[in-house]
């Protein structure tokens, strides 16, 4: 019998085609949670229906997705729950879809947070991202709709990207699959603990700010040890957020 | 001992908000943009990006221009209505011709060989059943061609731009500029509309997209709208026109409800719901070219099977409700002869007759039974031969047919205008109602939204009809 060799494709983690079962919304007894979140029109919906084989209604609008969808895949004889939260520019604002995407962010705990931005506009997509890596310390940057980037000419660094951000970045173009798998390996590498994110922390704010900020942020700590985001927590409190101020008293946030 | 710390945070963070000033929240947002820009520079390279973005420019320039844009959004509305009313026509008499022509005798004759009594026979054959058939063979094909074309549309990018067109009219009318987007999920479906609503963030704003989803003329009224154009507005022209003034009346009458959608809420943001215009940031998305066949897919098994789904968990019911009302008496009437005798006098005014009001009252689950509701209960006031017996809903093989059964039953030109409007104008869907209820909460916004376009409707048919007879 004739051993065929295997090729280096196919020793290397990336290549696990198999190793991946769509769950669609089958969403019962998982070892994982991961969100979806990211800018309106950035095709979160697209990736979220590549990943789990559903097909959660997309459209080329801001907004299209207003409630949050859950479904789920099985890689790698592990279950992981998707939420696919709608979309927002900031977590700053007040609005009904804006809060259901913080509120789980925050209190959801999802053991990742994929960040969908669009390739092309990646600036203004930023603006969000970095919000949501004060919250969290586990998140992937999928860098979305490459194919608009390419065709538009931009060049996009993503190791220098992943460097300033402190997190994998993975490049792809959901509408036709591409990416997917890697995306895939990531999220489950980062859920596990292999890689290791340590995220960007927002550093252009007036001294006296970044004082105010940190002798908060180490009261929180001391009463919340276990907290990765009480420097987020600190911010809200600055704003006077009547939300976070209730939580707080409560102890639900925790 | 906790609880004590936690004041301790609270309090301290208070003291420190004095110490920084009000200026907390835009140093954030500052600070943000300045490290996002930092990041961009090192790791985003743009070779030469004029290209694509200056088609899309080019593009954006001609369908949002203010000479051409509103020309162009009525000729894709009328191109897409066009497309759905010719386009639905064959697969509607097959489905019709199998359904009702086919099926329903067979399960009859079933009935009879196993013995079942003429009550059950009846109450589940011709009251439950055609009901049923009735709205599978009149709703899905239009909607198997609507929701698909919309959702190439919204694909494509072009909603946002309706939107931009539209929004100097939203401000004016004291409404938020994204109502135009929930205006369009309307025309497929107003539960679709009203939940589509969240985008909007402040919740004056919202309260009016929601009252106001409703004058967007849902897929269940299109078909309404589309027979009874064509069999009295296309008589009234030369035979070579007749189609163009029948699709003329139906857009005129998606026209006239947008026209509604903004006088109400002018009128609500004017009176009860007072308040700024908020202004938000609306992106134009890039035009992608729609995945066809996906579109197509996803569409028909997202909007068109749910939604055909639902109409016909509604009409089951009240396919029931028919029956038993033309078959039940009270004293020598049934009860539907008595009811349309009792609002005859009433209908009269509004230049309807008691059985539209009727039908209205029965169909409140699902529009779409209407029509065949109609020419049910005119058959049984009337007398005429037409139909297949008290309670059973029918179609007739042409639209010609239908018409002679109507005018049997007195119908004028001015009952078929006055229907078209009140078509518009009447309250939702019990759907939709409760959609509503579920988005606001709101017992009171609720009755609101509901009572309201009945009340126009009928101050609209009121005086269509008092003019109407003043003149002719």
């Amino acid at each position: 019998m004739e051993v065929k060799p295997k090729s280096a494709c196919e020793t290397c983690p990336q290549f696990n085609a198999e190793g991946l079962k769509k769950l669609g919304v089958n969403t019962s007894e998982f070892d994982h949670v991961i969100a979806l979140a990211g800018n309106p029109n950035t095709g979160k919906s697209t990736v979220f229906n590549a990943l789990t084989g559903l097909r959660q209604h997309t459209g080329n609008w801001p907004g299209k997705t207003v409630t949050r969808a859950e479904g789920a895949f099985e890689y790698n004889k592990e279950k992981y729950k998707l939420v696919d939260l709608p979309g927002t520019y900031s977590l700053l604002s007040t609005s009904e879809d804006e809060e259901v995407a913080r509120n789980f962010i925050l209190f959801g705990k999802p053991t990742v947070t994929v960040i969908v931005v669009d390739a092309s506009r990646l600036e203004r997509n930023l603006n969000l991202v970095l919000q949501i890596l004060e919250i969290t310390d586990r998140a992937v940057l999928c860098l979305n709709l490459m194919d608009e980037a390419e065709r538009n000419h931009i060049e996009i660094d993503t190791r220098s990207l992943a460097r300033d951000l402190g997190i994998p970045v993975v490049p792809t173009s959901a509408r036709y699959n591409r990416g997917i798998p890697e995306l895939i390996q990531t999220i489950s590498e980062v859920a596990k603990g292999t890689i290791v994110c340590k995220p960007h922390r927002i550093k252009n704010i007036p001294k006296n700010i970044e004082n105010a900020v940190q002798k908060l942020s180490e009261e929180i700590k001391k009463e919340y040890p276990e907290i990765p985001n009480s420097r987020w927590i600190a911010f809200r409190l600055l704003e006077g957020d009547a939300h976070i101020i209730e939580l707080l008293r409560t102890g639900e946030f925790v | 001992m906790k609880n004590k710390n936690i004041e301790h945070i609270i309090s301290l963070s208070n003291d420190l908000r004095w110490q920084i000033g009000d200026e907390f929240h835009d140093n954030l947002a500052e600070g943000i943009y300045a490290d996002a820009a930092e990041i961009v520079k090192d790791a985003v390279h743009k070779k030469d990006q004029i290209n694509k973005l200056r088609i899309d420019a080019r593009i954006d320039k001609i369908i949002t221009s203010k000479t051409w844009g509103f020309p162009l959004m009525f000729l894709i509305l009328a191109l897409v209505l066009w497309l759905t009313i010719i386009g639905a026509n064959y697969p509607s008499s097959m489905l019709a011709g199998l359904l009702l022509d086919t099926l329903h005798p067979a399960l009859k004759g079933l009935a009879s060989t196993i013995g079942m009594p003429w009550w059950l026979d009846g109450f589940l054959i011709d009251g439950v059943y055609l009901a049923v058939a009735w709205v599978i063979a009149v709703m899905l094909p239009p909607m198997a061609i609507f929701f698909p074309l919309f959702t190439l549309l919204e694909d494509f990018g072009y909603l946002p731009r309706v939107a931009f067109n539209l929004d100097h009219l939203f401000k004016l009318s004291g409404a938020h500029g994204k109502q135009a987007l929930t205006m369009s999920m309307g025309f497929g479906c107003n539960a679709a509309g009203v939940v589509a609503t969240r985008i909007i963030d402040s919740p004056r704003e919202r309260l009016i997209a929601i009252i106001t989803n409703n004058f967007s003329l849902c897929n269940g009224r299109w078909p309404t709208q589309i027979l009874i154009a064509t069999i009295f507005i296309g008589a009234v022209v030369p035979t070579a026109f007749s189609g163009i003034a029948s699709l003329g009346a139906v857009i005129g009458i998606a026209i006239l409800g947008i026209f509604f959608m903004f006088l109400v809420s002018w009128a609500l943001s004017k009176t009860v719901l007072k308040g700024e215009v908020s202004t938000f940031n609306l992106e134009l998305p890039p035009y992608r070219p729609p995945r066809f066949w996906k579109t197509i897919y996803t569409s028909l098994i997202d909007r068109t099977i749910i939604v055909l789904w639902r109409a016909i968990v509604f009409a089951a019911p009240a396919g029931a409700v028919i029956w038993l009302i033309s078959n039940v008496y009270l004293g020598d009437q049934s009860i539907a002869a008595w009811l349309i005798h009792s609002l005859d006098g009433f209908g009269f005014l509004l230049g309807l007759n008691g059985v539209i009001l009727v039908a209205y009252i029965v169909a409140i689950p699902a529009n779409e039974i209407v029509i065949p509701t109609i020419l049910m209960l005119t058959v049984l006031v009337t007398g005429i031969d037409g139909g297949a017996g008290a309670g059973v809903m029918f179609e007739l093989d042409s639209v010609s047919a239908t018409g002679d059964v109507l005018k049997a039953g007195g119908w004028t030109l001015l009952t078929a205008v006055n229907l078209m409007l009140f078509s518009l104008l009447h309250n939702p869907c019990s759907t939709t109602i409760y959609t509503i209820y579920k988005e606001t909460k709101s017992l009171k916004w609720t009755t609101v939204a509901s009572i309201l376009p009945v009340i126009m409707g009928f101050v609209v048919t009121f005086l269509v009809a008092q003019i109407w007879r003043l003149l002719i």
